[in-house]
């Protein structure tokens, strides 16, 4: 060992040695909290793979009758049974924690007074509940 | 009501310790003493060279911020009657170094903190005869509760981004940039905006949203980054659509 490096394990008055606790990779299964937003964020995994899934379906569209049977009797199988609904899941963890994440990055102010924070977050629930209803009524016209 | 409590507190003497290491100390319960009353009693009872820091006992301050069983508290506010049966785990503030005991050197927050620029900027300033720069109750209301910051770092504790990014600005200093950027008498936003507009600035802020729980003064610094990046989103959008405007 050089004197110089053993100069620096030492503690003195002029070269105090401060010492820096190491991050775990494990850091997240430490605490509920960071728990809960590891996994908010791994939820956007999910919300990719419906966009993929909803592009292969539009594929299958444009490549005619034939082809859009094979892919909706594909969907049918467990796997992707079991996939969507797991996935589902992910989604609606991904909507409803961040939907509840509204107020706190938008301050709304309506003559000076902010608005409560249930209004704010309330209101994104309604235009989804809203968008549901048109989707399911354009589903369900033909039947 | 047990008498006593033990506390398991976290030792670091530089010039004898490789690494800081717990010691568990024995202290008198009482139902109104708080953390730092029982790391006094060690102090002034049992082992004299405990070091920590703290100041007001009364939550103004911001000196006596530390790990309480694993959560950043004010240990001033953390009462021991919340700890039952214990023992209590008290460490010093995450993610800074440790000097001693339980004691952080706090430098690296002290330059992200003047890297914001958190005072009134004003492109001319007023004579003194022009009287002061008045503001409405409305106007006072928009940045009053990040006003509030005591300057604990107990939301840098709980960050994190903090301990895996170190050049990351951080919540409290990022909520002092916002308390200014929303005064009406303060007319550096736009300055603000360059030197908090990329990865060590807001936009290393990935919402964990810890910051907001631990805070003692409600500031809500969470919320103050969330908002600044919607300014600055709002704000590149207009650049881009109407690049010949003055900004």
């Amino acid at each position: 060992m050089s004197p110089m490096s053993n100069l620096a394990h030492h503690h003195t008055a002029y070269h105090p040695r401060w010492y820096r606790r190491r991050m775990s990779v494990w850091w997240w299964l430490k605490d509920r909290a960071y728990m809960k937003f590891v996994v908010r964020e791994l939820t956007s995994v999910f919300v990719a793979y419906f966009a993929v899934l909803f592009l292969w379906q539009i594929r299958a569209v444009t490549q005619g009758p034939d082809a859009y049977a094979q892919f909706m009797g594909r969907l049918k199988t467990p796997l992707f049974l079991t996939a969507n609904i797991v996935a589902f899941l992910f989604v609606l963890y991904h909507t409803i924690t961040w939907f509840n994440l509204t107020p706190t990055a938008m301050v709304v102010r309506v003559r000076g007074k902010r608005v409560p924070d249930t209004i704010v977050a309330g209101s994104n629930y309604v235009a989804w509940l809203i968008v549901s209803v048109i989707v399911a009524w354009i589903f369900t016209r033909g039947i | 009501m047990p008498p006593t409590i033990a506390l398991d507190v976290i030792r670091y003497r530089p010039e004898q310790d490789a690494e800081p290491a717990f010691q568990t100390y024995e202290v008198p319960f009482r139902d109104d003493w708080v953390v730092l009353d029982a790391l006094n009693y060690i102090k002034d009872r049992l082992d004299g060279s405990l070091s920590f820091r703290w100041s007001c006992r009364m939550g103004v301050c911001g000196s006596c911020g530390m790990m309480v069983n694993g959560k950043p508290k004010l240990t001033c506010a953390a009462f021991l009657s919340d700890y039952l049966p214990g023992p209590v785990r008290v460490e010093p503030l995450n993610y800074f170094p440790i000097m001693r005991d339980l004691i952080v050197d706090i430098t690296d927050f002290m330059r992200k903190l003047t890297k914001v620029k958190p005072w009134i900027i004003r492109d001319q300033v007023w004579p003194l005869e022009e009287g002061e720069y008045r503001q409405t109750p409305e106007q006072l209301d928009t940045y009053k509760q990040f006003s509030q910051c005591i300057n604990c770092m107990l939301c840098y504790a709980a960050c994190p981004i903090v301990g895996l990014e170190p050049e990351f600005v951080g919540p409290a200093a990022i909520a002092l940039a916002q308390r200014y950027n929303l005064d009406s008498r303060d007319e550096a936003a736009g300055e603000r905006l360059k030197i908090l507009s990329d990865h060590a600035g807001i936009w290393g802020c990935t919402f964990v949203g810890e910051c907001t729980q631990v805070c003692p003064k409600h500031v809500d610094p969470a919320g103050a980054i969330q908002q600044f990046k919607l300014t600055a989103a709002l704000d590149a959008l207009k650049s881009f659509l109407v690049p010949w405007g003055t900004r």
